[in-house]
């Protein structure tokens, strides 16, 4: 350590050495980085730390998944014939481009130019409010087959098949009570992760909202772009959990 | 304890400088406003030892209740609840955040030579959660409380129970966002903020700690978080995850939550270990024996951590081929602790030991926590784990480990950095009579629940059978010395604030970057960035730098 200024001078020669300092700065950089680099590398690396903890806030929910799937196949098939392809489908392309369109954000940020930024924040909350919109259509759907998990879950579509459009057109037969009921491990389970996942959606549209505020008034194009990549990185993450859910859930069995 | 240190507090510096972080700017939106890392820490002790005595006050409760077989102080659903809220907030509201939130919080940033944590922002939101969860809490407790135990155990938490799981479980979900935070700031922080010349064999042991603390903050918590997401779901709209009846397993709940709620033990250990292994190493005046080794156990500490949790479900009907995996790594990570303490033994050995109040506390957690730490095995060994798992044997285990070894090691920190983080020293020999007391008073609380549970006697029941009587009475009355052992701290630290010896810079001659400094500190710590050119634990580099500030102040008194 270097040798030390006696206490009772320390303080002026500190404002003294701390003024100097500021006025080299940037304007956003935060006092108690050494350099921008540091606090640039400093948050970033946050950011991915706590992307790690959303990837075990998951974790929890894809393990009871394995679980109940290996546990209940029959009941997952039949499950997933009641999804329908197409809508998730829309949605994962709605995902996909919001992705691209987040990612020309961050470059549009880095480029420092505001027009082109607002246009595509304005791109992905559009698209990631049209796949909230097909999620709540689907939500609808169930609600009104009675696939919603709890008092007024029905097991009609899995016991008789044949009174369900879908399960008829995927070729169901009439499943036995015991595995029927195991549908609803599997509606919960859609129910918890979808829900999960369209809630971190409606906070990323939320912040996406604040942003284009926020972009427009020039926040984001001085230079100091670590809070556009930041949100980036966990709209991206957001994408990639669907990525996940959509053949998971929609996809993988059905015949 | 005459040849206690010669300048004790430290007479060159021995003077209050007029700017320090506590001086710096005035009023209550100052401090609620901070993004001092010092201030928060300060915001973050208060509020905590409020809850810990809050937790304190229904510990006493369930004593007083126990103190006659048949209690009669409280009705048995109401006894439900006290236990329950004892252990949701010693637990979420002031162990894992104990040493952490405020000696980490305090000391990290300056031990490594940076002006602050990395997200001051973060860093005083998770302090905002801390206190909107913890007033959730007590909001939980007055409003009618929760009765299923801590765990929060499916079926009983989302079927059977009419009281408070929703807010008390939100509680704890926004408690863990706090916690989380706290540990994200603080990795992000040894990894992005040392000063120069500060490579990772440098840190102080306190910091290594701390960070597989984090780890197991950052990547555990989360996991606690959806399990209780999926219990709120249960219980309001009825989905089926944990559900039995519809095919869902309880058995999955006890995963989850155990895959946290036991490292999470570690996350409250570990910041405790920190503690005692800069105060052995000042106080015996030697390099901590084996530094890289006790730097290591506590990551091996942390990983071996995430890999034992089905330790609490022996005898929930898991297979028996789980057991004896479980049981095997369960006695694994004893080694790395073991390790630690015969280290700190080592470290001792031949050292110029000093008996000050931090050290007391200290001898007391090496003491607490190996006996806390070895009833670990017995209950580890899926035989003997069978007898004696839901008595009061794993009661005392875990209050051995948890209150004889981290709330030690919580007041041996408190009273180690008191001077640096106040300027101020306590009444040495009034703290050091608190720290006999709390040592005598633990022993004679915790160590007849031991034989309770070896005989037989079940936790969580209002009554017992009448033989029982005299141990529990040994129990009740060691619990309120203890309780004396812990409010005279507050008495004499908060009487110092005002009263006590100005402590100067370093009272301890202790070798940490934070003893280099005015006490207290500037509010960005250094006066200018330091630059680590010797080791850590490097007594001989104190001593000459303390003779050539002496020289350096006679020169001018003999011309």
């Amino acid at each position: 350590m270097r040798k030390r200024c006696p206490v009772s001078d320390s303080h002026a020669t500190a404002t003294g050495a701390e003024a100097a300092v500021h006025h080299q700065h940037p304007p956003y950089q935060r006092h108690h980085f050494e350099t921008y680099a540091q606090q640039n590398d400093a948050t970033n690396f946050a950011m991915w730390l706590f992307l790690l903890t959303e990837v075990m806030f998951f974790g929890g929910l894809f393990t009871a998944y394995m679980l109940y799937r290996n546990w209940y196949y029959p009941a997952f098939v039949a499950g997933s014939h009641q999804l329908s392809i197409p809508l998730g489908f829309g949605n994962t392309l709605l995902l996909i481009l919001s992705s691209f369109t987040m990612a020309m954000g961050v470059w549009s940020a880095e480029m420092k130019k505001k027009g082109l930024l607002v246009f595509f924040l304005i791109c992905t909350f559009i698209l990631g409010s049209g796949f909230l919109g097909i999620k709540s259509i689907e939500y609808k759907e169930k609600i009104e087959k009675h696939h919603v998990p709890g008092f007024h879950y029905s097991l009609q579509s899995f016991l008789n098949p044949d009174s369900d459009e879908a399960a008829k057109a995927a070729g169901d037969k009439p499943m036995a009570p015991d595995m029927a009921r195991h549908t609803e491990v599997y509606f919960s389970l859609y129910f918890a992760m979808t829900g999960m996942h369209a809630l971190h959606m409606i906070i990323g549209i939320g912040i996406l909202g604040f942003m284009i505020f926020r972009a427009q008034a020039g926040a984001y194009t001085t230079g100091h772009v670590t809070f556009v990549e930041n949100f980036g990185l966990y709209w991206h993450f957001v994408d990639i959990v669907w990525i996940f859910l959509f053949p998971l859930l929609y996809l993988i069995s059905r015949h | 304890m005459s040849n206690a240190l010669a300048t004790l507090p430290d007479k060159a510096t021995a003077r209050v400088p007029k700017v320090n972080y506590l001086t710096k700017e005035n009023g209550i939106l100052s401090w609620l406003l901070t993004g001092d890392h010092k201030r928060i820490a300060i915001l973050y002790l208060i509020s905590i030892t409020f809850f810990f005595f809050i937790g304190g006050s229904l510990a006493g409760l369930i004593r007083l209740q126990l103190l006659t077989p048949n209690g009669g102080l409280l009705a048995t659903d109401t006894y439900n609840k006290v236990f329950t809220m004892h252990g949701v907030i010693m637990i979420f509201f002031f162990l894992v955040p104990s040493v952490p939130a405020t000696l980490g919080n305090f000391f990290i940033p300056m031990m490594i030579g940076a002006k602050d944590l990395a997200l001051p922002k973060i860093n005083l939101l998770s302090w905002y959660l801390y206190m909107a969860a913890g007033m959730l809490a007590l909001y939980t407790m007055m409003t009618g409380g929760v009765d299923t135990g801590w765990t929060f155990t499916t079926p009983l938490s989302t079927h059977y129970v009419n009281t408070n799981v929703l807010t008390t479980g939100l509680a704890v979900f926004i408690a863990g966002f706090s916690s989380i935070f706290t540990g994200l700031n603080f990795i992000v922080t040894i990894h992005k903020m040392r000063a120069p010349g500060m490579t990772w064999f440098k840190l102080p042991l306190f910091v290594w700690a701390h960070y597989a603390a984090s780890i197991l903050m950052v990547l555990g918590t989360p996991v606690l978080a959806i399990a209780i997401v999926l219990v709120a779901l249960e219980r309001t709209i009825g989905i089926g995850v944990f559900d039995p009846t519809k095919g869902g397993d309880p058995l999955l709940f006890q995963h989850l939550f155990w895959f946290y709620s036991h490292p999470a033990v570690y996350i409250m250990i570990l910041p405790g270990m920190g503690v005692i292994s800069e105060v052995i190493s000042t106080f015996s005046r030697k390099r901590v024996f084996g530094y890289t080794a006790v730097a290591f156990s506590s990551v091996a500490i942390a990983v071996f951590g995430f890999f034992v949790w089905a330790h609490h479900m022996f005898i929930m009907g898991i297979s028996n081929y789980a057991v004896i995996v479980f049981s095997l790594l369960t006695m694994l990570v004893a080694v790395p602790s073991a390790i630690k303490i015969f280290n700190w033994t080592f470290t001792l050995y031949k050292g110029s030991i000093t008996f000050e109040t931090p050290m007391l506390y200290a001898f007391g957690f090496m003491g607490l926590f190996t006996i806390g730490g070895m009833t670990g095995v017995f209950l580890g060994t899926s035989g003997t784990d069978i007898h004696l798992t839901e008595t009061y044997f794993i009661v005392a285990h875990f209050h051995f480990v948890m209150v004889g070894g981290m709330l030690m090691a919580f007041l041996s920190g408190i009273h180690f950095w008191w001077p640096k983080m106040t300027g101020r020293m306590y009444p040495e020999k009034m703290s050091q009579f608190a720290a006999v007391v709390t040592f005598i008073g633990f022993n004679f609380t915790f160590f007849p629940q031991f034989i309770l549970g070896t005989l037989g006697m079940p936790r969580r029941y209002a009554s017992y059978p009448p033989e029982f009587q005299i141990l529990n009475v040994f129990s009740t009355a060691g619990a309120t010395i203890l309780g004396v052992g812990y409010l005279l701290p507050v008495l004499y630290l908060v009487w110092s604030l005002k009263y006590g010896a100005v402590a100067g810079d370093n009272p301890w001659h202790a070798t940490g970057l934070e003893w280099q400094v005015q006490s207290p500190p500037l509010t960005e710590n250094f006066p200018e960035l330091p630059i680590m050119d010797h080791d850590v634990y490097d007594y001989e580099w104190l001593e000459a730098k303390e003779q050539a500030a002496l020289n350096a102040k006679e020169v001018p008194s003999v011309g």
